[in-house]
C-alpha cells in the first residue's frame, strides 16, 4: 500500500516535470530589457527603411539581414548615409538574434534564430519589396 | 530503517528525476514553431503590423508622402 502511494507520488512529479517542459517548449522568452531595447532600435529605424525597401534600393537577404540591392534609385549624395543605416539595421539584427537565443538559455540558437527570422522576414515583406530566395532576389 | 521496496521507489524516482532534468537541461530541439511566434511578435512591431493592419494604410502614408 504504501508502495503504492510512493510510486504515485513519483509519476506525479514526472508528469509535472514534464508538462514544465512542454510548457517551456510553447513560447521563447523574448521580454528581456536588451530585446526589446533592439526592437525599438529596429522599429525607430525602420521609418527610414520602408521608403527604400518600396523603391527595391534595400532587400531582405536571405540570412536575416538587409542588404543594398539597387544603388542607382539612391542619389550619389545620400548613399553613405543609406549604407550606414543598413550596417546599423544589421547590427542590431544579429544583437537580436543573439539575444533570444541567450534570453533562453540556448546561445548555440543564435543561427536556428537567425534563419527562422530570415523567413518570417521574407515571407511577410510588403508587396514591392525585393528579398533573396534561393534563386536569386525577387519582387514581393 | 527503510524496506526494500521504499529503496526501490526512492532509487527509479532518483533516476527519473535525473533523466526528467536531464531532458529539460539539454533540451535537444529547437523549438521551430515558438521561434516562429516569436519572430512574427517581434516583426509586428518592428513593421508596426499590428494596429488593424497597416498593410495599405502605410502604403498609403507613403504615398501621399511622395
Amino acid at each position: 500500500m504504501k508502495l503504492m502511494i510512493m510510486l504515485r507520488q513519483v509519476f506525479v512529479m514526472v508528469a509535472l516535470a514534464l508538462s514544465a517542459f512542454a510548457f517551456a517548449q510553447g513560447n521563447l522568452e523574448i521580454n528581456t530589457p536588451a530585446i526589446s531595447a533592439l526592437q525599438k532600435s529596429m522599429q525607430q529605424r525602420h521609418a527610414q527603411l520602408a521608403p527604400l525597401y518600396a523603391s527595391g534600393a534595400l532587400g531582405l537577404t536571405a540570412d536575416g539581414n538587409v542588404a543594398l540591392r539597387d544603388a542607382s534609385g539612391v542619389p550619389m549624395a545620400q548613399r553613405g548615409q543609406v549604407n550606414a543605416l543598413v550596417a546599423a539595421e544589421n547590427a542590431d539584427r544579429a544583437a537580436l538574434y543573439r539575444e533570444i537565443a541567450r534570453a533562453n538559455g540556448h546561445p548555440e540558437w543564435e543561427a536556428e534564430v537567425r534563419n527562422t527570422f530570415a523567413q518570417r522576414w521574407v515571407e511577410r515583406a510588403q508587396p514591392g519589396w525585393w528579398v533573396q530566395g534561393a534563386g536569386g532576389w525577387t519582387v514581393r | 530503517m527503510m524496506s526494500m521496496n521504499a529503496r526501490l521507489v526512492l532509487g527509479t524516482a532518483t533516476a527519473l528525476a535525473i533523466a526528467t532534468a536531464g531532458c529539460v537541461t539539454i533540451n535537444i530541439y529547437f523549438p521551430a514553431a515558438a521561434a516562429e511566434k516569436a519572430a512574427d511578435r517581434i516583426i509586428d512591431e518592428v513593421w508596426q503590423l499590428r494596429e488593424g493592419q497597416a498593410g495599405p494604410a502605410e502604403a498609403k502614408t507613403e504615398e501621399e508622402a511622395k
